[in-house]
């Protein structure tokens, strides 16, 4: 799928208004991930997952950081997380699927929080960006 | 037979009492149709569904999104024969309307973000995973009878 120019105006908005709370919405983002798809603490045994846990405040910065890199290359975002998309193959391989879950943990965090921000159209928008993303992640796969 | 924890019912319960049912249903109705617009190919016969401003102003979407969160409010009185509950609508998708079970859990998805708008931190991760849970049961059911 392919984002409009409108879609990518949306996005880049939406990450304009998160601004400095994208770290804290990338923790939300795991914190609802592991609570609402229990499976998906699978990938992380190794982690303190109790609630206010640091590695998942730690982790969920990384993973906000890497949606903000996206938005900021929206043109590439293959480009932009090619290294991000050969660990994902090589090392993390995480079960495509739970892109989707993440993304879906995201889009209720943003509409939690800033509800007016989400628009029809916004939503569309960021979660077709959310697909990109995804779709780039898993995209060395096989 | 799907088990409900007593916690999960209350969290149900607590959110689905402060539910405006022709709102809420109005607007996950026409953000499905907003976000994945092949949703549309169900609805020839609504009018003008051509822009986001005219989905969401379109009184049929309006009604059939109320019609459709207020069977989900039988599903909640139901919570522990939810599959009964569907059986009839199962078919009737299936063999009349025709309807990819997959859409239901794009609605389903579409409703845990329309609710999570409307409540902002109340919505709280225990919330969402029990309507998560929900959601997913509501449309396991309503594809049980396809064939």
């Amino acid at each position: 799928m392919v984002l409009s120019a409108n879609d990518k105006t949306n996005v880049k908005g939406v990450f304009g208004k998160i601004g400095g709370h994208a770290e804290e919405y990338g923790a939300e983002t795991l914190e609802r991930m592991f609570a609402a798809y229990p499976q998906t603490k699978t990938y992380f045994p190794h982690f303190d997952l109790a609630k206010g846990s640091a590695q998942v405040k730690g982790h969920g910065k990384k993973v906000a950081a890497a949606l903000v890199e996206a938005a900021n290359n929206i043109d590439d975002i293959a480009g932009a997380l090619s290294k991000l998309s050969d660990l994902h193959a090589q090392k993390l391989r995480v079960d495509p699927v739970n892109f989707k879950l993440l993304g879906q943990c995201f889009l209720v965090v943003v509409a939690s929080h800033n509800p007016s921000l989400l628009t029809p159209e916004v939503h569309a928008s960021l979660d077709k960006f959310l697909c990109a993303v995804g779709t780039v992640l898993t995209a060395k796969y096989r | 037979m799907v088990h409900w924890s007593a916690e999960e019912k209350q969290l149900i319960a607590s959110v689905w009492g402060k539910v405006n049912v022709e709102e809420c249903g109005a607007e996950a109705l026409a953000r499905l149709l907003i976000v994945y617009p092949w949703t549309q190919r169900f609805f020839d016969n609504f009018g003008n569904l051509s822009s986001p401003t005219a989905i969401i102003g379109n009184p049929k979407v309006r009604a059939h999104g109320k019609k459709v969160l207020t069977s989900f409010g039988e599903a909640i009185k139901n919570l522990d024969n939810i599959k009964g509950t569907y059986s009839k609508l199962s078919e009737l998708h299936c063999e009349k309307l025709h309807v990819d079970p997959e859409n239901f859990r794009l609605l389903g998805d579409i409703l845990v973000i329309v609710l999570a708008s409307h409540f902002g931190r109340d919505f709280t991760p225990a919330c969402q995973f029990a309507w998560q849970k929900l959601v997913g049961v509501v449309a396991h059911a309503l594809a049980r009878k396809y064939h």
